[in-house]
């Protein structure tokens, strides 16, 4: 930075964009997936995506066709990877109204470069997450009980005491104010794309898509205040909606499961999940469509930082449930947590211990935080981790519970890996095609963090 | 005058238009005519208004009819038959006897379909009970593996053909003296007897002979040369203050066992504030069903069986004062057999010896022992003998020797299955037989290698008799017209014989009129007095006076025998499980899956083998051994059962069948393989054993229970009977909770601390209470809970993948050398492992119905709820399928259908075809796939009696509801009630204060069931 001396920037805190980029030179960089054609490695990780998708759309087709009795379920185990995925999914899709919302209230412009791509991600994963709970039931195709609907059963309602009934309630509130807020920040951009549209057809559907944003001062004023409407509403979906899934556990009498420490930890530990995604994500994209400059190692280092704290709170919050395990004396409780620990599925506890308490305090160290690779490495790690730990809360405690007659091992079968495979495919195949219709960047928010001044422009002249 | 009102102002002018209107119920014109009249079809235009109705309407119509299901038609009698009330059940007394085991029974029929087996309380033999086998039986009648018509060399014939065939060939044998022998398992029918007997005389050559696979001839021998009275002794339990037993599994196997099972249970019931309860001491080296519900149990293995009774002998002999015999050391167990022998003796006249091994010597000093004791005459009754088995090895062993010199020319064999029970030196042996006849209802293992194969009816198509016990008769009628062109074994007999009367039922009628003017009594031989008696189902004189017997067998003799007695290696023991017995309806997938109340093993024969051996020599579970034995090979998985005694194994008959049908061929090996004749009777046990590791992969084995411990948990509440007369809620101490009540800590215990509110009550409260001292664990009240509720059957494979769908289920749990004392932390690793010769405890567990159901709230739909008489209901309709309940369940009896069980060729069993389809109850409907259940207390029964009651315009009587379970348990420990009815039987054994407990009682909530603590006649406590 010394050589722009001329340039009256904060000396205190890094650009948040490197690369001496100017406005003309940002739309082209995060426009330039959308128009031009896609390289290799997209048709590449787009043709895998979408094979293992099919894979699982096979695999839950034959679970339709014949029965939940394709999973490895049984008497004892009811729920297994269908809730441990649903879980892992939803924990997932809260990094991305975090970053909108939570951030943008507590102004940190560095979401900028990561909000949109995030929200996507939200979305995807709540999709994800969503066919769980779906198709886990015995007969999916009438899964539309589940909702209040005005019904000629005669006076048959839902059961409006049942955690599963708030997860309804809870998850599609947020999957759709997820959607609207991402639409919203969508809409400036896609209005750019159809101005740069060379072909009527694109410049038809992006004119659509654009909602007919002409970019005025009105436009962007009321898009200020919808986006701060909105982050003040979506703020306190993300506390509650993993806070009502840990109450299906939280609420039940299942000793591992009746626990009230469940809603801050989930909260935690999906906070804590949904950025390792981010991460995971956010490397493989920057590489992929040369967005370094975009995201840079400071926003990686500073989505590390909020891994260490999420990763410490939810190392505190297993602790916890040991010690309140020991320190209750229920002889039930005790047992589940010793058997977590010590039982059959240990392998399952120690993945998860190592996954998630130990290995993101090596965060600690700078050079691995500001390391792209250390932080790949890691942000896999907490991924499996917080897999595992959803795994071990379910499998863990139903599998032993009260009556050691009715205890049981489980298994999954391939029907069921195939299908968690498979929304890992529909996941990274609805990235891929939104990393090619939509820009991964919110460029038109993120110009205005570029510079403190014009005089860039003055010198050169353009204006 | 009341006032007047007006309608409006019209009325008060009374309009000429106001009055033509109010003449007319429709004041506006009503285009019914347009609609309905003959112009309607005239109206050719369609305005476009209705065009759009028109044609919204029959989208819809044609979509909706598209979505329907199809139709099943249900066709109404055009002549409705006199006994046939479609929706109500006929009942009808009846007998079930197969050889094997035998009941007086009441069958349920619907529509003319039998679908139920249930117990007559008026017989004096079976008082009521009736054990898995038994109801099971019904399922039989459905198989699809039964022959439709008579076979003749290999292929369907008909009677005719059969007849004349048979029939020429007698004449041409009885023309050539050629022995003609009838074999069959002991006929307990006096008109089948007297049947046999003139077809006797009209083939002069002809001899029958009894064969029990599950042989008792030694007993028959012992007390023929005891006492000079070749029969068995009836065993009065009920008087019994100390039984011994004998490698006998008295309680389920053993000659009578339903019998057994109910005397035995009125000894350990500790109701109304009864003290005392026999003391069961049980030796032998199977765990057995009934050692696991003895008192004490003393392992010895089969060859020192013998020394050790001839010990037992001599301790008593030496209190009672008479000389002793000789006897083989039986090292440490001396000390067991003289503190035994001290009980006997202190209970002299009130003590059993019983002992199941077919041997004679061993046979006479059990008998010489119990006259020593004067038992016979209290609990041993010879006066009054049992008839259930009549086997005679000793005749066997001569037929076998004519077969092989090829004395015998014609065979028929009735009952039994020689072929699978005695290997191949019977298949050779009937190869030689120019004509052999078997009335197998399949082409079994015999029946394929015979000529002809004349099908005998179901018990339950059939007419009969039985004399199950000397004087005591029960008859058999049939429930349904004969489903095949099947003909019952004494119908066959009397058209061959040439009898006048051909038709068994014209026989038996004329049999017994003849039998009634004998006897004084009962002379009242009309055709009235007959359909009474079809209505009983049972009837019989007073029982004799059991008298005293000495016993004047040489008892040295015996005793020498005995000690000639000796084993070498590892011994084996072939036993008898406690769902398919014989093996005779191994082929019934109920019982298949019914778990084997020790091992909880389904679909599997298996060697039992003690931890010890199995640690020592590398065993581990379901490695695949090669068992050599009496030059016998057989390949079979391993199973460590806890109990059984070190150094010997242990393998259940009734597996490996390859000809009964789908559901059993090939299912375990065959173990009969190992039974021997020794000293002229068969020997149910071997030694020299050689066992050897296999390198075929490990076979798993289906198993409902896989863990065997409490893990230190206060699940089966158990104390001794010293603590219990001392203290009656010994073992069911109540916990006190600290709870707060504003600010001040009171301690209240689990029952009194609620946070919810009750639910609103109606008329009734139905609970339920089991007794865990009088449950044997026996099993019988799991099958009559499959087939009162269309329970589906799963298989093998998904058995192990623990998903039965029993709604009831018996947890059996073994002590564990680390159980640390009540409310201490024990090493939770160690509690896992039972000790190697543990205490058993059985405990049936259904839904509890808990008021304050755990899976009721969690329940999304509300699938499942709460009912105004205190059940917790599931509405199968409803059901989405999340499962939540099941996991909230904290006694895990919710089942889920995870693949649909019916008309499913992946579960092909009875539900897979319209045969045995027939089984099911039709006031319960079959589950579809995706939906969970569970048990309802019956909900259907008490639903009927409540309608019953309603048109008598009466209230439900106490105990007029039983449930299946209740209904079934041949040892009554499952009593079943309503709280609301103050002296109900419920309510008096609803005792807090005593033995009476919730399961898992800490969680609050409050099952409608409650169970009793299991009291032990220990002695270790009683000294300490």
């Amino acid at each position: 930075m010394s050589n722009q001396a001329a340039v009256i920037e904060s000396t205190v805190r890094d650009p948040l964009i490197l690369g001496k980029k100017d406005y003309h030179q940002i739309t082209e960089d995060i426009c330039r997936p959308v128009e031009g054609k896609a390289n290799k490695y997209w048709w590449i990780a787009f043709i895998i995506a979408f094979t293992t998708m099919i894979w699982g759309i096979l695999c839950l087709a034959y679970t339709i066709g014949n029965g939940i009795g394709s999973w490895g379920l049984n008497k004892t185990v009811g729920w297994a990877w269908d809730i441990t995925n649903f879980v892992w999914w939803i924990g997932i899709g809260h990094a991305g109204t975090l970053i909108s919302a939570i951030l943008l209230l507590f102004r940190q412009r560095w979401r900028m470069s990561i909000n949109r791509s995030a929200e996507a991600m939200t979305i995807f994963a709540v999709i994800c997450a969503g066919l769980f709970p779906v198709f886990h039931t015995g007969r999916p195709w009438l899964d539309y009980w589940m909702l209040p609907l005005p019904n000629q059963f005669g006076s048959l309602w839902v059961n409006f005491n049942s955690p599963l009934l708030w997860d309804v309630f809870a998850i599609s509130t947020y999957f759709s104010v997820s959607l609207v807020f991402w639409y919203l920040g969508l809409i400036p951009d896609l209005a750019t794309i159809r101005d740069r549209c060379v072909t009527p057809t694109r410049k038809f559907i992006y004119g659509l898509l654009a909602f007919g944003w002409k970019g005025t001062a009105r436009d962007w004023l009321r898009f200020e205040e919808v986006s701060l409407v909105l982050a003040g509403l979506s703020t306190p979906l993300v506390l509650s909606v993993h806070t009502i899934v840990s109450f299906d556990f939280a609420t039940s009498i299942v000793p591992g499961w009746h626990t009230t420490i469940f809603p801050p930890y989930f909260v935690a530990g999906a906070i804590f999940s949904g950025f390792a995604m981010v991460l995971t994500l956010m490397i493989i994209a920057r590489k992929v469509l040369s967005l370094e400059q975009y995201i840079t190692i400071q926003h990686i280092e500073l989505m590390n930082k909020i891994i260490i704290l999420t990763g410490s709170i939810v190392g505190v919050a297993y602790l916890t449930e040991f010690f309140m395990a020991w320190y209750s004396g229920v002889q039930y409780e005790s047992y589940a947590f010793m058997n977590r620990a010590f039982g059959p599925y240990w392998w399952a506890y120690w993945s998860m211990m190592t996954c998630n308490v130990i290995t993101p305090q090596l965060f600690w160290v700078k050079k691995i935080r500001t390391s792209v690779l250390a932080t790949f490495i890691i942000s896999i790690f907490v991924n499996i981790g917080m897999w595992f730990e959803r795994f071990v809360i379910i499998v863990t405690s139903i599998h032993r519970d009260y009556l050691p007659s009715s205890w049981t091992m489980y298994s999954p079968t391939f029907i069921e890996v195939g299908i968690f495979v498979g929304t890992i495919g529909l996941f990274f195949t609805c990235f891929l095609v939104f990393a090619r219709v939509f820009p991964v960047i919110a460029l038109n928010e993120l110009k205005t963090i570029l510079k403190k001044t014009g005089n860039q422009y003055k010198k050169k002249g353009t204006y | 005058m009341s006032k007047t009102y007006w309608k409006g102002v019209e009325e008060l002018r009374n309009d000429a238009e106001f009055v033509r209107l109010k003449n007319n119920e429709f004041p506006e014109h009503l285009p019914l005519d347009e609609v309905l009249g003959e112009k309607a079809a005239d109206i050719t235009t369609t305005p476009r208004r209705d065009f759009l109705k028109f044609l919204g309407f029959s989208v819809a119509a044609a979509s909706l009819a598209a979505c329907e299901a199809p139709v099943r038609k249900t066709i109404p009698y055009l002549v409705k038959p006199e006994q046939v009330t479609p929706g109500v059940a006929d009942w009808y007394a009846s007998t079930y006897f197969d050889g094997y085991d035998y009941s007086s029974i009441l069958v349920k029929t619907r529509e003319g379909r039998p679908i139920k087996i249930e117990g007559n309380v008026l017989s004096g033999v079976t008082k009521g009970g009736v054990n898995a086998r038994v109801q099971a039986s019904v399922l039989s009648l459905y198989d699809s593996a039964r022959l439709k018509n008579p076979v003749a060399d290999g292929g369907p014939s008909t009677w005719a053909n059969v007849d004349g065939a048979i029939k020429s060939k007698l004449d041409e044998l009885a023309a050539k003296k050629g022995n003609i022998r009838i074999l069959s398992s002991t006929i307990i029918s006096p008109s089948t007897r007297s049947i046999i007997k003139e077809f006797a005389s009209k083939y002069p050559t002809t001899k029958h002979i009894t064969y029990d696979a599950v042989s008792c001839s030694a007993m028959l021998q012992a007390n023929k040369e005891s006492f000079g009275v070749e029969a068995i002794p009836s065993y009065n339990f009920d008087k019994a203050n100390v039984i011994v037993a004998f490698d006998c599994d008295f309680l389920v196997n053993w000659i009578s066992p339903i019998e057994h099972s109910r005397l035995y249970a009125e000894t350990r019931k500790l109701n109304n504030g009864k003290k005392e309860m026999s003391r069961h001491i049980q030796f032998e080296s199977a765990l057995s069903l009934t050692g696991s519900n003895a008192d004490k149990r003393i392992g010895i293995k089969p060859s020192m069986q013998g020394a050790a009774i001839a010990n037992l002998y001599n301790a008593v002999a030496k209190l009672a004062g008479v000389s002793t015999v000789n006897a083989a050391s039986v090292g440490e167990n001396q000390k067991d057999i003289e503190a035994t022998a001290k009980e006997l003796w202190e209970n002299k006249g009130k003590s059993v010896v019983v002992c199941g091994i077919n041997h004679v010597a061993i046979q006479n000093l059990v008998n010489g022992m119990n006259s020593l004791l004067g038992n016979y005459g209290t609990t041993v009754d010879l006066d009054n003998p049992c008839m259930l088995r009549q086997g005679n090895d000793a005749e066997l062993a001569s037929l076998m020797d004519e077969m092989n010199k090829g004395e015998v020319a014609a065979l028929f064999i009735y009952n039994s299955n020689p072929v699978y029970t005695l290997s191949n030196s019977f298949a050779e042996a009937l190869k030689k037989v120019s004509l052999s006849v078997s009335f197998s209802d399949r082409a079994d293992e015999t029946a394929s290698q015979c000529k002809f194969i004349c099908p005998d009816h179901h018990q339950l198509e059939s007419w009969g008799d039985a004399e199950p016990k000397k004087d005591q008769y029960s008859l058999t009628q049939p429930t349904i017209a004969p489903l095949f062109s099947t003909r019952q074994f004494q119908e066959s007999l009397l058209v061959w014989s040439g009898n006048a009367i051909t038709n068994y039922h014209d026989y038996l009628k004329s049999y017994w009129k003849e039998f009634f003017f004998k006897n004084a009594p009962l002379s009242i031989a009309t055709e009235d007095h007959w359909n009474k008696l079809l209505q009983s189902g049972v009837f019989g004189g007073a029982l004799m006076p059991a008298k005293n017997y000495q016993s004047s067998a040489n008892l040295n003799t015996s005793a020498d025998a005995v000690s000639k007695m000796s084993g070498s290696g590892i011994e084996m023991v072939v036993y008898e499980k406690t769902g398919i017995g014989n093996g005779l309806q191994a082929n019934n997938p109920w019982l298949q899956e019914l778990p084997d109340p020790v091992s909880k093993v389904t679909w599997d024969n298996y060697l039992a083998v003690s931890p010890k051996d199995a640690r020592e020599k590398g065993w581990l579970q379901g490695n695949v051994v090669q068992v050599k034995a009496n030059g016998n090979t057989v390949k079979v998985p391993v199973f460590i059962q806890p109990g059984q005694m070190p150094g010997t194994v242990s393998l259940a008959i009734g597996y490996g069948r390859t000809k009964t049908g789908k559901v059993a061929d090939n299912v375990g090996v065959n173990a009969y393989v190992f039974a021997s004749m020794i000293g002229g009777n068969l020997s149910y046990s071997a030694s020299g054993v050689e066992i050897s590791k296999t390198t075929d992969e490990d076979h798993v084995l289906a198993t409902t229970q896989s863990h065997h411990t409490m893990m230190g948990r206060a699940i089966v509440k158990e104390t001794t009977l010293e603590e219990y007369i001392r203290k009656p809620n010994a073992g069911n101490e109540e916990e006190l909770f600290a709870v707060r009540v504003g600010k001040e800590e009171v301690k209240k215990t689990a029952k009194e601390v609620n946070l919810w509110d009750d639910h609103a009550e109606g008329n009734h409260h139905w609970g339920m209470s089991i007794d865990l001292n009088s449950c044997i664990g026996c099993g019988s009240c799991v099958v009559a809970c499959t087939a009162e509720n269309n329970v589906a059957v799963v298989g093998k494979a998904e058995v192990i993948r623990s998903r039965e769908m029993h709604w009831m289920r018996i947890d059996r749990y073994f002590s564990s050398d680390a159980d640390p004392k009540e409310g201490e932390k024990g090493d939770i690793k160690k509690m896992e492992n039972p000790s190697d010769m543990p205490k058993v405890v059985f405990q049936p567990v259904m839904c509890q119905h808990c008021a304050h159901a755990p899976c009721e709230t969690v329940c999304p739909v509300i699938a499942t709820s709460h009912s105004s008489e205190g059940m917790n209901q599931m509405i199968y309709n409803r059901c989405v399928g999340t499962r939540y309940c099941a996991n909230n369940c904290p006694y895990k009896v919710r089942r889920f259908n995870w693949f649909k069980y019916s008309d499913n060729a992946k579960f092909d069993f009875n539900m897979n075809d319209d045969l045995g389809k027939m089984v099911l109850n039709p006031d319960v409907v079959v589950r579809s796939r995706g939906v969970m259940e569970k048990c309802s207390l019956c909900v259907q029964r008490i639903q009927e009696v409540k309608l019953n009651a309603k048109r008598d315009g009466r209230t439900v009587k106490d105990g007029e509801v039983k449930t299946a379970c209740s209904q079934s348990c041949p040892t009554q420990a499952i009593t079943f009630g309503d709280y609301k009815v103050k002296d109900s039987e419920l309510n008096k054994m609803w005792k807090p204060e005593e033995r009476s407990y919730h399961l898992l009682e800490e969680l609050d909530v409050q099952p409608n069931v409650f169970y009793q603590t299991k009291v032990r006649n220990v002695e270790e406590e009683k000294h300490s």
